[in-house]
């Protein structure tokens, strides 16, 4: 007998497994990145990704048994009153419920779930915008991250189980659900001992008490004390440890000209400005404000899904960003990061005030300021935002200002926005 | 029994090598000494839960060529132990000589015991006597097999794109359960040395016919007429119907290149070498689970492991042999640690304690005071089928409560047909062993005619059993993967086994 330690060999051999399984799946797994993408916040770009793509690309098809049809045979184990020649109803659904296992192993239509680490999904995300490997390194380059609790979520490993919040949750659910309690049930069980004790006896009261005891049992066994859904466990996040603080303004126009798609080409560019901001700033705030012909400072949800009916007076947002500025974000603690997008619309004697607002409160407070027009076609011709801010980006070196018409051309966009100023 | 008054081995989880090596000792001296285990020389090395993921991910091989279906099963693995949906196993062990068990470093001292009575002893008597492993596998030679095809593929790799290796490995892969002889005598041992030479050879030819003067010969088209008396000669020097598909492409596929056919022989020699993993599942399971209670159980008779100890290993081997019902919400399928172990402990039973029905049903060991030599008997010369077939006792059958159910298509309800009673028990057994046996449970599917001079189309037969065809999905697709391997239209009929009627055709070309 030989004992062997093979604890030191390297590790991670199946990386290049996993490499070849990810550079195979990619077709799905961009278009799910996509969807998260959707689904997720500005500020949530980093931090690893479960993700769920359709099997299609990494079936591994074989010659099997189709699920339906033919006589079956099974013989299977704990039978409790079944005698030969028992009819069974055959379960809903198509049947077959028990002949199921056929395809252990990626068949059929399921979904395949599994984690891309961050590098991984940022690689695939950086992908779609054409970013220079330079770049993507420095973006992903991610100096000591410290693991940060990060809240709950509902599942994980044992060894990571939030008890006390486990335990709260359950004791609501037990409450809301009526779980009867030890003690209620040993009251009970006293107080028909006391009467069965009594003479005369007390048959139906005794009868009644029989009843609620036994209702109670079966309630304590139907309902757990502690149930899957109750598990919470602890969250931790790995956070990387950069400089100070900033805010980022995001600002777009709401109204109905803006369709989902130029929405999603402005998101991206927020999604790439918070990730580029988090890499040099401890924390990053992110203030939405939307605007028609009027503005408010809204949740992210609302920010990129809502629609509203309306005129477009773009000075309302800057207004907005101003009062803001002014309550809660002093330029002295924080780095201000300013990234309005819009389809160009505005009513034209609204600019001046834009303008005048921009040069005296805005810039003087701000680090950067972009503003970027999103448009469907690159069509000739100026809009009237574009011509109106067009004077200030020549008197600002930090105001700049750019068109972009499909996600392609966000990163070459960004880049030049940030390449002169962004060494700060 | 005599009370030797043995130190224990250990008292508590924590361990070191010179610990498992005594405890290695102790645990051989009782598996060789009194259960009269043979096995080959063992191997036991320590790797962490990381490098457990990674063996898992391998088919549980040391060494694998690399493919990305590997990395699918490793995300799935890691994401579900990450989640702590599933925990890993303790332990894996490999069938080679020297017989290699891997035991992860988190274990306790009595799971390290555990693990090697379970696999240093049960696994590797069953790998070294069943006959299916010796008749199948060479146990002296697989590593060196696959550390040969490791090299192979990433040098094909290497020459032709990760692409081309990736399209040709998938396919195999889709036609692994078709990759294996099921009938015919074991071929040729393989020698890896061998292997390698007629890898080069088939190379270096390739070399030295190569003329640069036939690269500028324009590509015609050739037109033969079909000869039917041809055709039927071809196919008998085909030796058609041939069951292994895998085999019958590597050999006569038309258009393949050399490595590429090496490629399908790697797959196939790794489809043959787990066929028998397939057909012993509960038989394999159940010895090695029967071995380390036994094992277990000596030791704290001889006062080498401690009560605490036991406790815990009771717990692991409850869990272990845990048999939900069929209507509980866990059932998965029969538990081969279950059925095995109940079958093995049944037939010690037997041996020494036989009642009247113990007696009727198997006169030829009931009562023989000898479970030891019955069982490695049984070991040796069965298959799951034919040890259901033959071990499977009606006491087992009543503690499981076994019973068959049939699905007919047809009738609006399952029928039980037969339960654990005087009636049902033959009925249930024979059902069980069918279950078991893996050339009926995996489609019957033959390459039944192949045309080599003209339309070279390759025909495949499923001879359908029970009325259940194949999924039309998954054959499709399946079907696509021998299409590119043979380079031309393939069909695949479906006929009714017995009456030969057709029922059903599916039919692809490969895509350019």
């Amino acid at each position: 007998m030989n004992i062997v330690d093979r604890r030191l060999n390297p590790k991670s051999k199946s990386l290049g497994n996993r490499q070849r399984f990810v550079r195979r799946a990619k077709a799905d797994i961009r278009d799910a990145v996509r969807d998260a993408l959707k689904k997720r916040k500005v500020s949530g770009v980093e931090g690893s990704e479960q993700i769920k793509i359709r099997s299609k690309s990494v079936r591994e098809p074989s010659f099997n048994h189709g699920r339906d049809g033919g006589i079956r045979d099974y013989v299977l184990p704990g039978n409790q009153d079944y005698k030969a020649g028992d009819m069974i109803p055959k379960p809903q659904g198509g049947g077959g419920g028990k002949g199921g296992k056929a395809s252990a192993d990626g068949g059929g239509e399921d979904d395949f779930v599994f984690t891309l680490s961050k590098e991984e999904f940022l690689d695939l995300f950086f992908e779609d915008l054409k970013l220079p490997n330079l770049v993507k390194n420095r973006l992903k380059d991610i100096k000591n991250p410290l693991p940060h609790r990060a809240g709950y979520t509902s599942d994980g490993p044992p060894a990571k189980l939030a008890r006390v919040r486990t335990l709260r949750r359950s004791l609501a659910r037990r409450i809301a659900l009526k779980r009867p309690k030890t003690e209620e049930v040993r009251a009970l069980e006293e107080e028909i001992a006391r009467l069965e004790a009594e003479m005369p006896r007390n048959e139906p009261l005794i009868a009644e008490l029989r009843a609620r005891l036994e209702h109670a049992i079966r309630l304590r066994k139907t309902i757990a004390y502690v149930d899957p859904i109750d598990l919470q466990f602890n969250r931790f996040d790995r956070v990387p440890r950069p400089t100070t603080q900033a805010v980022m303004f995001c600002m777009m126009d709401a109204s109905a000209s803006m369709t989902e798609n130029l929405k999603d080409l402005a998101k991206r560019f927020f999604m790439l400005l918070h990730v580029f901001l988090s890499r040099h700033y401890k924390q990053v705030h992110v203030v939405f404000i939307r605007h028609t012909s009027t503005a408010a400072e809204v949740d992210e949800e609302t920010f990129f899904r809502g629609v509203e009916t309306g005129g477009t007076v773009i000075s309302t947002a800057l207004e907005e960003m101003d009062r803001i500025v002014r309550e809660r974000y002093s330029p002295a603690d924080w780095n201000i990061y300013a990234a309005q997008a819009s389809d160009g619309d505005n009513i034209p004697d609204d600019m001046g005030r834009c303008i005048d607002l921009a040069e005296n409160n805005l810039l003087p407070a701000c680090q950067y300021y972009a503003y970027i027009e999103v448009s469907e076609h690159s069509g000739p011709g100026e809009t009237v935002a574009w011509s109106g801010f067009s004077e200030l980006a020549q008197r600002h070196s930090h105001f700049a200002m750019r068109r972009v018409t499909n996600p392609g051309e966000i990163f070459p966009v960004f880049h030049e926005l940030f390449s002169s100023s962004a060494g700060a | 029994m005599t009370a030797v008054p043995n130190k224990p081995l250990f008292d508590g989880p924590e361990w070191d090598f010179e610990l498992i090596g005594r405890t290695y000792d102790a645990i051989e001296e009782i598996g060789v000494g009194e259960m009269g285990l043979s096995l080959y020389k063992n191997q036991i090395e320590v790797i962490t839960a990381e490098q457990m993921l990674d063996a898992y991910s391998s088919i549980g091989m040391p060494l694998m060529y690399r493919h990305w279906s590997f990395g699918k099963r490793f995300a799935r693995d890691e994401m579900m132990y990450r989640k702590g949906a599933r925990s890993l196993a303790f332990e894996i062990v490999i069938n080679s000589d020297p017989c290699i068990n891997y035991i992860m470093e988190e274990n306790s001292m009595t799971m390290q015991c555990l693990v090697m009575a379970h696999a240093a002893m049960g696994h590797n008597h069953f790998f070294k006597n069943n006959y299916l492993f010796r008749q199948w596998t060479q146990a002296d030679a697989i590593l060196e097999y696959m550390a040969f095809a490791k090299r192979f593929v990433s040098e094909c790799e290497e020459r032709f794109g990760l692409a081309q290796v990736e399209a040709v490995l998938d396919a195999a892969h889709a036609l692994m359960n078709q990759g294996v002889s099921r009938t015919a005598g074991a071929r040729r041992k393989f020698d890896p040395r061998r292997e390698r030479e007629r890898e080069q050879a088939r190379r270096d030819y390739e070399i030295e016919i190569y003329n640069e003067i036939w690269r500028t010969l324009p590509n015609k088209a050739e037109k033969k007429e079909e000869r039917p008396d041809e055709n039927r000669a071809e196919q008998r020097a085909l030796l058609l119907p041939e069951e292994n598909i895998l085999y019958f492409l590597e050999k006569h596929a038309p258009k393949l290149e050399g490595w590429k056919r090496e490629l399908i022989r790697i797959v196939r020699v790794l489809a043959q070498y787990f066929y028998p993993q397939r057909q012993t599942k509960v038989m394999n399971e159940g010895c090695a689970t029967f071995v380390h209670y036994e094992i277990m159980n000596r030791m704290y008779e001889k006062g080498l492991v401690t009560e605490g100890s036991m406790l815990e290993f009771a717990h692991m081997h409850a869990a272990v042999v845990y048999q939900p019902g069929f209507n509980d919400r866990n059932y998965s399928g029969l538990n081969p640690y279950a059925l095995g172990y109940a079958m093995m402990r049944d037939i010690k039973r037997i041996c020494l304690e036989p009642t009247d029905e113990d007696m009727r049903w198997f006169p030829d060991f009931a009562g023989n005071q000898d479970p030891m030599g019955t069982l490695r008997q049984a070991w040796a010369d069965f298959r799951d089928e034919s040890f259901i077939l033959q071990f499977l006792s009606p006491k087992v059958m009543r503690d499981m409560r076994l019973f068959h159910l049939r699905n007919d298509s047809d009738n609006p309800a399952m029928r039980v047909e037969a339960i654990h009673d005087e009636q049902g028990y033959r009925k249930v057994r024979r059902m069980l062993a069918r279950q078991y046996d893996v050339s009926t449970q995996d489609p019957d599917i033959q390459v039944t005619d192949a045309d080599l001079s003209g339309s070279r189309r390759l025909v495949l037969t499923h001879h359908v059993r029970d009325g259940i065809v194949l999924d039309k999905e998954e054959t499709d697709r399946t079907l696509m993967h021998v299409a590119r391997l043979w380079g031309y239209r393939v069909r695949l009929v479906e006929v009714e086994a017995g009456t030969g009627r057709k029922l059903k055709e599916h039919e692809t070309l490969p895509l350019p």
